[in-house]
Protein backbone atom coordinates (compact mmCIF):
# COMPACT_ATOMS: atom_id res chain seq x y z
CA UNK A 1 0.00 0.00 0.00
CA UNK A 2 2.97 2.37 0.26
CA UNK A 3 3.17 2.71 -3.54
CA UNK A 4 5.27 5.63 -4.62
CA UNK A 5 4.64 8.01 -1.76
CA UNK A 6 7.51 10.46 -2.08
CA UNK A 7 6.62 12.64 0.86
CA UNK A 8 3.88 11.55 3.28
CA UNK A 9 3.61 15.11 4.69
CA UNK A 10 2.61 16.36 1.24
CA UNK A 11 0.03 13.58 0.90
CA UNK A 12 -1.57 14.35 4.25
CA UNK A 13 -1.51 18.12 3.68
CA UNK A 14 -3.36 17.72 0.38
CA UNK A 15 -6.05 15.66 2.12
CA UNK A 16 -6.47 18.24 4.88
CA UNK A 17 -6.33 21.23 2.52
CA UNK A 18 -8.73 19.83 -0.07
CA UNK A 19 -11.19 18.76 2.64
CA UNK A 20 -11.39 22.25 4.14
CA UNK A 21 -11.41 23.94 0.73
CA UNK A 22 -14.43 21.98 -0.52
CA UNK A 23 -16.20 22.11 2.83
CA UNK A 24 -15.84 25.93 2.78
CA UNK A 25 -17.01 26.12 -0.80
CA UNK A 26 -20.20 24.23 0.01
CA UNK A 27 -20.63 26.48 3.04
CA UNK A 28 -20.21 29.62 0.96
CA UNK A 29 -23.00 28.48 -1.39
CA UNK A 30 -25.36 28.82 1.59
CA UNK A 31 -24.59 32.53 2.00
CA UNK A 32 -27.86 34.46 2.10
CA UNK A 33 -29.90 31.26 2.19
CA UNK A 34 -29.58 30.12 5.82
CA UNK A 35 -32.83 29.85 7.84
CA UNK A 36 -32.37 33.23 9.56
CA UNK A 37 -29.99 36.16 9.49
CA UNK A 38 -28.04 35.28 12.65
CA UNK A 39 -27.40 31.85 11.19
CA UNK A 40 -26.19 33.46 7.99
CA UNK A 41 -23.65 35.44 10.04
CA UNK A 42 -22.56 32.37 11.98
CA UNK A 43 -22.34 29.96 9.05
CA UNK A 44 -20.40 32.40 6.88
CA UNK A 45 -18.01 33.16 9.76
CA UNK A 46 -17.38 29.43 10.21
CA UNK A 47 -16.87 29.10 6.47
CA UNK A 48 -14.36 31.95 6.51
CA UNK A 49 -12.42 30.32 9.36
CA UNK A 50 -12.41 27.02 7.50
CA UNK A 51 -11.13 28.60 4.31
CA UNK A 52 -8.40 30.08 6.52
CA UNK A 53 -7.48 26.54 7.58
CA UNK A 54 -7.36 25.42 3.95
CA UNK A 55 -5.11 28.42 3.23
CA UNK A 56 -2.77 27.42 6.05
CA UNK A 57 -2.45 23.89 4.67
CA UNK A 58 -1.93 25.05 1.06
CA UNK A 59 0.73 27.52 2.30
CA UNK A 60 2.52 24.70 4.11
CA UNK A 61 2.53 22.83 0.79
CA UNK A 62 3.92 25.94 -0.87
CA UNK A 63 6.64 25.99 1.77
CA UNK A 64 7.53 22.42 0.81
CA UNK A 65 8.05 23.53 -2.78
CA UNK A 66 4.95 21.80 -4.15
CA UNK A 67 3.53 24.89 -5.88
CA UNK A 68 1.94 28.27 -5.23
CA UNK A 69 -0.81 28.06 -2.60
CA UNK A 70 -3.45 29.86 -4.72
CA UNK A 71 -2.99 27.62 -7.71
CA UNK A 72 -2.89 24.48 -5.56
CA UNK A 73 -6.26 25.59 -4.23
CA UNK A 74 -7.91 26.73 -7.45
CA UNK A 75 -6.31 25.19 -10.49
CA UNK A 76 -5.89 21.50 -9.66
CA UNK A 77 -8.57 19.46 -11.46
CA UNK A 78 -10.88 16.99 -9.72
CA UNK A 79 -8.68 14.12 -10.88
CA UNK A 80 -5.89 15.39 -8.59
CA UNK A 81 -8.00 16.17 -5.52
CA UNK A 82 -7.72 14.22 -2.27
CA UNK A 83 -10.76 15.44 -0.37
CA UNK A 84 -13.35 13.06 1.04
CA UNK A 85 -16.55 12.40 -0.93
CA UNK A 86 -18.65 13.94 1.87
CA UNK A 87 -17.40 17.51 1.34
CA UNK A 88 -17.89 17.54 -2.43
CA UNK A 89 -21.57 16.57 -2.39
CA UNK A 90 -23.87 19.41 -3.48
CA UNK A 91 -26.08 21.11 -0.90
CA UNK A 92 -29.22 19.98 -2.72
CA UNK A 93 -31.07 20.54 -5.94
CA UNK A 94 -30.55 23.70 -7.98
CA UNK A 95 -27.66 26.14 -8.13
CA UNK A 96 -26.87 28.81 -5.55
CA UNK A 97 -27.49 31.54 -8.12
CA UNK A 98 -30.61 29.95 -9.53
CA UNK A 99 -33.46 28.40 -7.58
CA UNK A 100 -31.43 26.67 -4.86
CA UNK A 101 -33.49 23.96 -3.14
CA UNK A 102 -30.95 23.32 -0.42
CA UNK A 103 -31.66 21.04 2.51
CA UNK A 104 -30.87 22.56 5.91
CA UNK A 105 -31.10 19.19 7.65
CA UNK A 106 -28.40 17.86 5.32
CA UNK A 107 -26.23 20.93 5.99
CA UNK A 108 -26.51 20.46 9.78
CA UNK A 109 -25.85 16.70 9.62
CA UNK A 110 -22.89 17.06 7.26
CA UNK A 111 -21.38 19.98 9.18
CA UNK A 112 -21.70 18.23 12.52
CA UNK A 113 -20.17 14.96 11.31
CA UNK A 114 -17.41 16.68 9.34
CA UNK A 115 -16.47 19.05 12.19
CA UNK A 116 -16.37 16.31 14.84
CA UNK A 117 -14.18 14.17 12.53
CA UNK A 118 -11.96 17.19 11.95
CA UNK A 119 -11.60 17.71 15.69
CA UNK A 120 -10.44 14.11 16.18
CA UNK A 121 -7.87 14.47 13.40
CA UNK A 122 -6.65 17.86 14.62
CA UNK A 123 -6.24 16.54 18.17
CA UNK A 124 -4.11 13.70 16.82
CA UNK A 125 -2.06 16.14 14.73
CA UNK A 126 -1.16 18.01 17.93
CA UNK A 127 1.22 15.12 18.65
CA UNK A 128 2.45 14.77 15.07
CA UNK A 129 6.10 14.01 14.39
CA UNK A 130 6.02 17.06 12.09
CA UNK A 131 6.40 20.40 13.84
CA UNK A 132 4.54 22.50 11.24
CA UNK A 133 1.56 20.14 11.46
CA UNK A 134 1.60 20.41 15.27
CA UNK A 135 1.59 24.22 15.13
CA UNK A 136 -1.17 24.32 12.53
CA UNK A 137 -3.25 21.90 14.61
CA UNK A 138 -3.06 24.12 17.72
CA UNK A 139 -4.27 27.08 15.66
CA UNK A 140 -7.15 25.20 14.03
CA UNK A 141 -8.16 23.64 17.32
CA UNK A 142 -8.85 27.00 18.97
CA UNK A 143 -11.11 28.07 16.13
CA UNK A 144 -13.12 24.87 15.64
CA UNK A 145 -14.00 24.97 19.33
CA UNK A 146 -16.70 27.47 18.36
CA UNK A 147 -17.70 25.56 15.22
CA UNK A 148 -18.28 22.41 17.25
CA UNK A 149 -20.48 24.23 19.75
CA UNK A 150 -22.51 25.65 16.91
CA UNK A 151 -23.16 22.48 14.91
CA UNK A 152 -23.73 20.36 17.99
CA UNK A 153 -26.46 22.78 19.10
CA UNK A 154 -28.26 22.58 15.75
CA UNK A 155 -27.76 18.82 15.45
CA UNK A 156 -29.22 18.00 18.87
CA UNK A 157 -32.00 20.59 18.75
CA UNK A 158 -33.30 19.56 15.34
CA UNK A 159 -33.21 15.86 16.23
CA UNK A 160 -35.10 16.56 19.43
CA UNK A 161 -37.60 19.01 17.90
CA UNK A 162 -40.79 18.04 16.05
CA UNK A 163 -41.54 14.69 14.43
CA UNK A 164 -41.02 16.26 11.02
CA UNK A 165 -37.63 17.68 12.03
CA UNK A 166 -36.53 14.31 13.37
CA UNK A 167 -37.61 12.55 10.19
CA UNK A 168 -35.71 15.01 8.03
CA UNK A 169 -32.61 14.79 10.22
CA UNK A 170 -32.71 11.00 10.15
CA UNK A 171 -32.86 10.97 6.35
CA UNK A 172 -30.10 13.58 6.14
CA UNK A 173 -27.85 11.73 8.58
CA UNK A 174 -28.24 8.50 6.62
CA UNK A 175 -27.22 10.31 3.46
CA UNK A 176 -24.18 11.82 5.21
CA UNK A 177 -23.09 8.52 6.75
CA UNK A 178 -23.26 6.75 3.40
CA UNK A 179 -20.44 9.09 2.29
CA UNK A 180 -18.24 8.73 5.37
CA UNK A 181 -16.29 5.66 4.25
CA UNK A 182 -13.25 7.68 3.27
CA UNK A 183 -13.53 10.43 5.87
CA UNK A 184 -10.78 9.01 8.11
CA UNK A 185 -9.05 7.13 5.30
CA UNK A 186 -5.59 8.17 4.10
CA UNK A 187 -6.05 6.11 0.93
CA UNK A 188 -3.00 4.55 -0.65
CA UNK A 189 -0.77 6.83 1.44
CA UNK A 190 -2.00 5.32 4.73
CA UNK A 191 1.07 3.24 5.59
CA UNK A 192 3.49 5.99 4.64
CA UNK A 193 1.56 8.59 6.66
CA UNK A 194 1.20 6.53 9.82
CA UNK A 195 4.71 5.04 9.63
CA UNK A 196 6.08 8.58 9.56
CA UNK A 197 4.16 9.30 12.76
CA UNK A 198 2.33 12.23 11.21
CA UNK A 199 -1.06 11.21 12.61
CA UNK A 200 -2.58 8.13 14.20
CA UNK A 201 -4.11 5.33 12.13
CA UNK A 202 -7.58 5.38 10.65
CA UNK A 203 -8.76 2.65 13.06
CA UNK A 204 -7.58 4.56 16.15
CA UNK A 205 -9.23 7.78 15.01
CA UNK A 206 -12.54 6.15 14.04
CA UNK A 207 -12.79 4.54 17.48
CA UNK A 208 -11.92 7.83 19.17
CA UNK A 209 -14.57 9.58 17.09
CA UNK A 210 -17.18 7.03 18.15
CA UNK A 211 -16.32 7.67 21.81
CA UNK A 212 -16.42 11.42 21.22
CA UNK A 213 -19.87 11.56 19.59
CA UNK A 214 -21.43 8.85 21.80
CA UNK A 215 -22.89 11.25 24.42
CA UNK A 216 -24.48 13.36 21.68
CA UNK A 217 -25.99 10.33 19.96
CA UNK A 218 -27.35 9.22 23.33
CA UNK A 219 -29.03 12.62 23.70
CA UNK A 220 -30.77 12.24 20.35
CA UNK A 221 -31.51 8.54 20.95
CA UNK A 222 -29.81 7.34 17.81
CA UNK A 223 -27.34 4.48 17.67
CA UNK A 224 -23.73 5.57 17.17
CA UNK A 225 -22.90 4.95 13.51
CA UNK A 226 -20.10 2.82 12.15
CA UNK A 227 -18.41 3.67 8.87
CA UNK A 228 -18.34 1.04 6.14
CA UNK A 229 -15.76 0.48 3.42
CA UNK A 230 -15.89 3.38 0.97
CA UNK A 231 -17.51 2.76 -2.43
CA UNK A 232 -15.28 5.50 -3.78
CA UNK A 233 -12.20 6.82 -2.00
CA UNK A 234 -11.60 10.52 -2.47
CA UNK A 235 -8.11 10.14 -0.97
CA UNK A 236 -7.22 8.09 -4.05
CA UNK A 237 -8.63 10.77 -6.36
CA UNK A 238 -11.91 8.93 -6.96
CA UNK A 239 -14.63 11.57 -7.12
CA UNK A 240 -18.16 12.43 -8.21
CA UNK A 241 -18.84 14.70 -11.20
CA UNK A 242 -20.04 17.43 -8.83
CA UNK A 243 -16.49 18.03 -7.65
CA UNK A 244 -15.26 19.50 -10.93
CA UNK A 245 -18.34 21.76 -11.09
CA UNK A 246 -17.55 23.05 -7.61
CA UNK A 247 -13.90 23.72 -8.49
CA UNK A 248 -14.89 25.47 -11.73
CA UNK A 249 -17.28 27.81 -9.93
CA UNK A 250 -14.89 28.51 -7.07
CA UNK A 251 -11.93 29.25 -9.34
CA UNK A 252 -13.83 31.21 -12.00
CA UNK A 253 -12.56 34.62 -10.91
CA UNK A 254 -9.03 33.44 -10.10
CA UNK A 255 -8.77 31.73 -13.51
CA UNK A 256 -9.69 34.93 -15.40
CA UNK A 257 -6.30 36.44 -14.56
CA UNK A 258 -3.71 34.19 -12.97
CA UNK A 259 -1.22 37.02 -12.54
CA UNK A 260 -3.58 39.41 -10.74
CA UNK A 261 -2.93 40.37 -7.15
CA UNK A 262 -6.12 40.13 -5.08
CA UNK B 1 22.11 52.72 23.74
CA UNK B 2 23.50 50.66 20.87
CA UNK B 3 22.43 51.59 17.36
CA UNK B 4 20.47 48.40 16.98
CA UNK B 5 18.55 49.05 20.20
CA UNK B 6 17.65 52.54 19.03
CA UNK B 7 16.41 51.04 15.79
CA UNK B 8 14.30 48.43 17.56
CA UNK B 9 12.89 51.12 19.79
CA UNK B 10 11.89 53.16 16.75
CA UNK B 11 10.37 50.15 15.02
CA UNK B 12 8.16 49.43 18.03
CA UNK B 13 7.10 53.08 18.15
CA UNK B 14 6.05 52.87 14.51
CA UNK B 15 4.31 49.52 15.04
CA UNK B 16 2.20 51.25 17.68
CA UNK B 17 0.86 53.55 14.94
CA UNK B 18 -0.21 50.66 12.66
CA UNK B 19 -3.84 50.06 13.52
CA UNK B 20 -6.10 47.09 12.94
CA UNK B 21 -7.73 48.10 9.62
CA UNK B 22 -11.13 47.11 11.00
CA UNK B 23 -10.66 48.63 14.48
CA UNK B 24 -8.77 51.90 14.15
CA UNK B 25 -8.46 52.48 17.90
CA UNK B 26 -6.16 49.49 18.47
CA UNK B 27 -2.64 48.94 17.14
CA UNK B 28 -1.21 45.61 16.01
CA UNK B 29 1.15 45.90 18.96
CA UNK B 30 -1.71 46.22 21.46
CA UNK B 31 -3.47 43.26 19.87
CA UNK B 32 -0.43 41.20 20.79
CA UNK B 33 0.24 40.25 17.19
CA UNK B 34 3.94 41.20 17.14
CA UNK B 35 6.07 38.30 18.33
CA UNK B 36 9.57 39.29 17.32
CA UNK B 37 11.55 41.95 15.49
CA UNK B 38 14.77 40.76 13.86
CA UNK B 39 17.38 43.18 12.57
CA UNK B 40 20.25 42.23 10.35
CA UNK B 41 22.11 45.36 9.26
CA UNK B 42 19.43 47.38 7.46
CA UNK B 43 17.12 44.43 6.92
CA UNK B 44 14.16 43.99 9.22
CA UNK B 45 12.10 40.84 9.64
CA UNK B 46 8.96 41.09 11.75
CA UNK B 47 7.39 37.86 12.97
CA UNK B 48 3.66 38.25 13.50
CA UNK B 49 0.98 35.99 14.92
CA UNK B 50 -2.27 35.88 12.95
CA UNK B 51 -5.33 36.36 15.17
CA UNK B 52 -7.78 34.19 13.22
CA UNK B 53 -6.34 32.17 10.35
CA UNK B 54 -9.04 33.21 7.88
CA UNK B 55 -8.96 36.91 8.77
CA UNK B 56 -8.93 38.91 5.50
CA UNK B 57 -7.31 41.85 7.30
CA UNK B 58 -4.01 39.96 7.66
CA UNK B 59 -2.72 40.86 4.20
CA UNK B 60 -3.71 44.49 4.68
CA UNK B 61 -1.91 44.54 8.05
CA UNK B 62 1.17 43.02 6.44
CA UNK B 63 1.23 45.71 3.73
CA UNK B 64 0.61 48.52 6.22
CA UNK B 65 3.45 47.38 8.48
CA UNK B 66 5.89 47.05 5.60
CA UNK B 67 5.05 50.54 4.36
CA UNK B 68 5.30 52.07 7.83
CA UNK B 69 8.57 50.43 8.86
CA UNK B 70 10.28 51.45 5.62
CA UNK B 71 10.09 55.04 6.87
CA UNK B 72 12.30 54.20 9.88
CA UNK B 73 15.80 55.57 9.58
CA UNK B 74 18.45 53.10 8.33
CA UNK B 75 15.85 50.52 7.32
CA UNK B 76 16.45 49.22 3.84
CA UNK B 77 14.06 46.27 3.60
CA UNK B 78 11.15 44.94 5.66
CA UNK B 79 9.62 41.52 5.61
CA UNK B 80 6.55 40.54 7.62
CA UNK B 81 6.18 36.83 8.31
CA UNK B 82 3.16 35.18 9.90
CA UNK B 83 4.10 32.34 12.23
CA UNK B 84 1.95 29.96 14.27
CA UNK B 85 4.18 29.20 17.19
CA UNK B 86 3.40 30.51 19.73
CA UNK B 87 -0.28 30.69 18.78
CA UNK B 88 -2.05 34.02 19.18
CA UNK B 89 -4.40 33.97 22.16
CA UNK B 90 -6.77 36.70 23.28
CA UNK B 91 -4.88 37.23 26.56
CA UNK B 92 -2.07 38.81 24.51
CA UNK B 93 -4.15 41.98 24.13
CA UNK B 94 -2.64 44.72 26.30
CA UNK B 95 -4.51 46.96 28.76
CA UNK B 96 -4.16 49.82 26.28
CA UNK B 97 -5.56 47.51 23.62
CA UNK B 98 -8.55 46.66 25.79
CA UNK B 99 -9.27 50.36 26.33
CA UNK B 100 -9.04 50.93 22.58
CA UNK B 101 -11.49 48.12 21.89
CA UNK B 102 -14.00 49.62 24.32
CA UNK B 103 -13.66 52.99 22.62
CA UNK B 104 -14.73 51.28 19.41
CA UNK B 105 -17.75 49.65 21.07
CA UNK B 106 -16.16 46.24 21.47
CA UNK B 107 -15.91 44.59 24.86
CA UNK B 108 -12.46 43.10 25.46
CA UNK B 109 -12.26 39.30 25.58
CA UNK B 110 -13.03 37.79 28.99
CA UNK B 111 -10.05 36.50 30.93
CA UNK B 112 -11.61 33.23 31.96
CA UNK B 113 -13.88 30.58 30.57
CA UNK B 114 -16.30 28.94 32.98
CA UNK B 115 -16.09 25.19 33.34
CA UNK B 116 -19.08 24.73 31.03
CA UNK B 117 -17.35 26.81 28.34
CA UNK B 118 -19.52 29.89 28.91
CA UNK B 119 -18.01 33.32 29.42
CA UNK B 120 -19.03 36.69 30.79
CA UNK B 121 -18.38 40.18 29.52
CA UNK B 122 -19.58 43.62 30.44
CA UNK B 123 -21.33 46.02 28.06
CA UNK B 124 -18.74 48.00 26.10
CA UNK B 125 -20.80 51.18 26.59
CA UNK B 126 -22.24 51.20 30.12
CA UNK B 127 -20.26 48.44 31.84
CA UNK B 128 -23.38 46.55 32.92
CA UNK B 129 -23.19 42.78 33.18
CA UNK B 130 -26.92 42.48 32.42
CA UNK B 131 -26.21 41.34 28.86
CA UNK B 132 -27.27 38.51 26.56
CA UNK B 133 -25.37 36.71 23.82
CA UNK B 134 -27.07 37.35 20.52
CA UNK B 135 -24.65 35.48 18.29
CA UNK B 136 -21.33 33.90 19.21
CA UNK B 137 -20.30 34.70 15.61
CA UNK B 138 -20.15 38.29 14.46
CA UNK B 139 -19.21 40.64 11.64
CA UNK B 140 -15.58 39.51 11.76
CA UNK B 141 -14.04 36.18 12.77
CA UNK B 142 -12.81 37.53 16.11
CA UNK B 143 -16.05 39.10 17.38
CA UNK B 144 -19.39 38.05 18.86
CA UNK B 145 -22.64 40.05 18.95
CA UNK B 146 -24.26 40.80 22.32
CA UNK B 147 -27.11 42.93 23.61
CA UNK B 148 -27.09 45.05 26.75
CA UNK B 149 -30.39 44.89 28.63
CA UNK B 150 -29.38 47.84 30.82
CA UNK B 151 -28.57 50.50 28.23
CA UNK B 152 -30.46 48.72 25.43
CA UNK B 153 -27.55 48.79 23.01
CA UNK B 154 -26.28 46.00 20.85
CA UNK B 155 -22.51 45.69 21.20
CA UNK B 156 -19.72 43.36 20.19
CA UNK B 157 -17.14 41.44 22.18
CA UNK B 158 -13.83 39.88 21.21
CA UNK B 159 -14.11 36.09 21.45
CA UNK B 160 -11.88 34.47 24.03
CA UNK B 161 -9.25 32.33 22.30
CA UNK B 162 -7.06 30.06 24.36
CA UNK B 163 -4.96 26.95 23.88
CA UNK B 164 -7.16 25.04 26.33
CA UNK B 165 -9.83 25.02 23.59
Amino acid sequence: MTGNIENPVVELLFQLADDDYLFSYRGSEWLGLAPHIEEDVAFSSITQDTMGHATMFYRLLEGLGVGVADSLAHIRPASERKNSILVERPNGEGYYMDNPQYDWAYAVARNYIYTTAKKIKIDSLKSSSDETLRDAAVKVSMEIYYHLLHWKTWFVQLFNATEDARKRMTTALEKVLADCGDLFSYGEAATAITNAGLIESEEVLVNRWIEYVKPVFETIKVEVPTFGKPQQNGRNQEHTKELQQAIDTMSEVYATDLAASW
Amino acid sequence: MAAVDIMIDQIYKVLDTVKDPEIDTVSVLDLGMVEHVDIDGQQVVIKMLPTFSGCPALNIIKGNIERAIKTVENVDSVEVQFIFNPPWTSDRITEKGKAGLKLFGIAPPPKYLEEDGSWHVECAYCGSDYVTMDNIFGPTACRSILYCKSCKNPFEAMKPISTIM
